[in-house]
């Protein structure tokens, strides 16, 4: 019996976004019995609703609404009104991630302590550590059916794992494996295991992915407790005289202005819309943007040093069939500034089909340098970097000059690379040519990054009200029935990919609000 | 999409006696334009047919791609004969062919090297026209089914399972 929460219901936590974090915090609050109104401002697709068509999917999936861009990165020239591929629909980017669930390394929670200051870099301490964070993590690995941890098996290597292996070992890696995988290789809750068949970013048909839109959404709305408002667009946060957010004005499918009341409102809509809307809900009291007396909403968004190796060779890959990130170097994630940067990346499997590997392979690019690569496509092997890149202040969302569909000022994101990013995408350039040359490939592209996947960092946790937006809990260090549930709440972006870290983060702090309200603190 | 010369009431000869105004590969007549091998024509309404053929050529110039025959950069383009694009498509068309007079040549489609066209596309690639042609192309090109075989993809296979059992792993040469 899904539940029907009324407008004045001033008990309910209103959650902000249906993703990893918002997804996942919705049904974790929904078990305890909470009451959960969620607003998602996409669509509900489900497996047998995605298209395994590239662009079609996009249309389907991808948050269209505008945003804007600028900063020397390369996005902002060839992808200007798109910094970011993310999901405008129920479970949000949890349809269109790859599934790879590592955890960050011990040291990555201690950024500075671990890297020291780093000019230009706004560098900082998580308030928590791998010991914290140890439980929570094997929570979020049984509940995503993370592959080899557990009990769980690997996934089996496809072509285009098979070349990136033989290259990794060739060099002498030894953390080579086909991941730790939010995809089933066996059957597990519910969920069937991989059929191999690749789109994987489009949504998986067969369920074999974990998605909060087929998990964690219906588990919620099957207590009784959750409420999922679809296509309702979050607008403004209000709060009272005391300081305290009262509920969320909102756009609803049809277009009208509602006002929901609410107890505690929790904000997930990734690391453009969370700030956004924090900002967005400036007030007298509060001139500034909601939670924003550090000055740190918006600021410190990290993307990850990104980029990928495409290399053709003399003989068939079809990279495209089979699961399209099963396969990790880990030896390059520790932290060895002697390699002239710190912190670490990893390298993993990725393959596009011809027509995003056309739209991204070297955007803007034309003529025989470029059409002689997609002749031979079908003898291509592809890998992703995933690297720590710096937070820097200037880099950060703000409110643009232009508005969306319903009148509110959109994000504009800032972005320039920090010298510490370049020289390490510069690093795995290299690593990631030498494994493929060392398997015979015949020419090597270093691609530039795609509009961001892994956004993070403009809410960040910290210790110190100064220094960041919310506290250990996410909860905001300004108000305090005002929490962030997002990849934004990300003091240091660690080199993993960090979906596991989002789930993770979840579910602590569900048990931190529950244990709260009952306590009569919030 | 391209059609049939018949319901032009063309035959083969009749189009093959028309004078390759449109370099070796295409020919132009009233209202259409065609492959020289008489595969394939394309009806123009709003845009002149020697700017289509114009186009076209300009569109395998920019992304070259020898086993891909003309019918599918037709196709890619065709979306520029509208009522609505024909005055930018003109006057596009004339910036190229004006670069192209600048190098010594009666016009772009006039010119018998890809080297030397490519060198006249350099003078214009910053401009607006040719930024949203090269942009077009990308969907108008790659997004087509029908090419992708060409190229050896094989799009979606949860139709047929996936490839667990298809050969997902088969790489026999490493």
């Amino acid at each position: 019996m899904v539940a029907k929460f009324d407008l004045n219901d001033d008990s309910v936590v209103v959650i902000i976004g249906t993703g990893a974090g918002g997804g996942v915090l919705a049904n974790e609050l929904a078990q305890k019995g909470v009451k959960v109104v969620a607003l998602e401002s996409g669509g509900r697709y489900l497996p047998e609703d995605y298209i395994n068509d590239e662009w079609e999917s996009f249309t389907q999936l991808a948050w269209l609404d505008a945003r804007t861009t600028s900063g020397s990165w390369r996005v902002a020239k060839d992808f200007a009104g798109l910094p970011a591929w993310i999901v405008k629909a129920v479970g949000g980017t949890t349809t269109h991630w790859a599934g790879a669930s590592i955890r960050f390394q011990e040291h990555e929670w201690k950024a500075l302590s671990t890297y020291g200051a780093v000019e230009g870099a706004n560098l900082l301490d998580w308030p928590i550590d791998a010991a914290e964070m140890a439980p929570w993590y094997e929570k979020a690995e049984a509940k995503l059916g993370v592959t080899r941890t557990g009990d769980r098996a690997g996934l089996p290597g496809n072509n285009n794992y098979l070349v990136f292996e033989k290259g990794a070992k060739a060099l002498g890696y030894k953390e080579v494996h086909t991941g730790r995988m939010a995809i089933n290789s066996a059957d597990y809750d519910d969920r069937m295991a991989c059929q191999q068949t690749g789109f994987c970013f489009q949504g998986c048909k067969w369920g074999a992915k974990w998605s909060a839109a087929y998990t964690d959404i219906p588990r919620g709305e099957a207590t009784g407790n959750l409420e999922v408002r679809e296509k309702c667009h979050a607008a403004r946060i209000l709060h009272n005289d005391e300081g305290k957010v009262t509920g969320v004005e909102y756009f609803d499918a049809d277009g009208n202005l509602q006002f929901q009341k609410a107890r505690i409102v929790s904000v997930a809509g990734n690391s453009f819309e969370s700030p956004r809307l924090l900002l967005n809900s400036a007030s007298s009291m509060f001139p500034n943007g909601l939670a924003n007396s550090s000055d740190q909403v918006g600021r410190n968004y990290m993307r990850h040093t990104t980029g990928s190796v495409y290399a053709i060779f003399d003989k068939p890959v079809r990279m495209w069939r089979g699961t399209t990130m099963a396969g990790i170097v880990q030896d390059e994630a520790r932290h060895d500034p002697s390699r002239g940067f710190v912190g670490g990346y990893e390298l993993e499997t990725l393959s596009l089909g011809l027509p995003f590997m056309a739209a991204f392979l070297n955007p803007g690019g034309w003529g025989r340098g470029f059409t002689t690569a997609l002749d031979h496509y079908e003898n291509m092997a592809g890998m992703w970097i995933v690297g720590e890149d710096m937070p820097q202040a200037t880099n950060r969302v703000t409110l643009s000059d232009a508005v969306d569909q319903y009148g509110l000022k959109v994000a504009n994101v800032h972005f320039d690379d920090h010298p510490n990013d370049v020289a390490m995408r510069n690093h795995a350039y290299k690593q990631g040519i030498a494994m493929y040359e060392a398997v015979g490939a015949t020419r090597a592209f270093p691609t530039p990054p795609y509009p961001s996947t892994h956004n993070l960092g403009t809410n960040r946790m910290s210790e110190k009200p100064e220094d960041g937006v919310v506290n250990k809990w996410g909860q905001t260090h300004d108000i305090s029935n005002l929490f962030v549930s997002d990849g934004s709440q990300f003091t240091t972006g660690a080199a993993e990919n960090p979906t596991l870290t989002i789930v993770a983060l979840a579910i602590r702090q569900a048990d931190y609000i529950a244990r709260e309200m009952s306590a009569g603190n919030i | 999409m391209t059609q049939p010369l018949k319901s032009r009431g063309l035959t083969r000869r009749q189009l093959l006696s028309m004078s390759a105004v449109a370099g070796a590969s295409m020919v132009v007549g009233a209202g259409f334009v065609a492959s020289g091998n008489a595969a394939w024509a394309l009806e123009t309404t709003a845009v002149k047919p020697e700017s289509m053929a114009t186009l076209i050529q300009m569109a395998r110039d920019i992304y070259p791609h020898d086993q891909v025959p003309d019918q599918y950069y037709a196709v890619a383009v065709k979306g520029y004969d509208s009522a609505e694009n024909a005055e930018k498509v003109e006057a596009g068309i004339a910036e190229l062919n004006a670069a192209a007079q600048a190098a010594g040549h009666a016009d772009y489609l006039s010119i018998g090297w890809e080297e030397d066209r490519v060198a006249v596309l350099k003078a214009i690639e910053g401009g607006a026209f040719f930024q949203t042609v090269r942009a077009g192309l990308v969907t108008g090109l790659y997004n087509q089914k029908e090419v992708w075989p060409i190229f050896g993809y094989q799009g979606e296979s949860f139709s047929q399972g996936g490839y667990i059992e298809r050969g997902f792993n088969d790489i026999d040469w490493l």
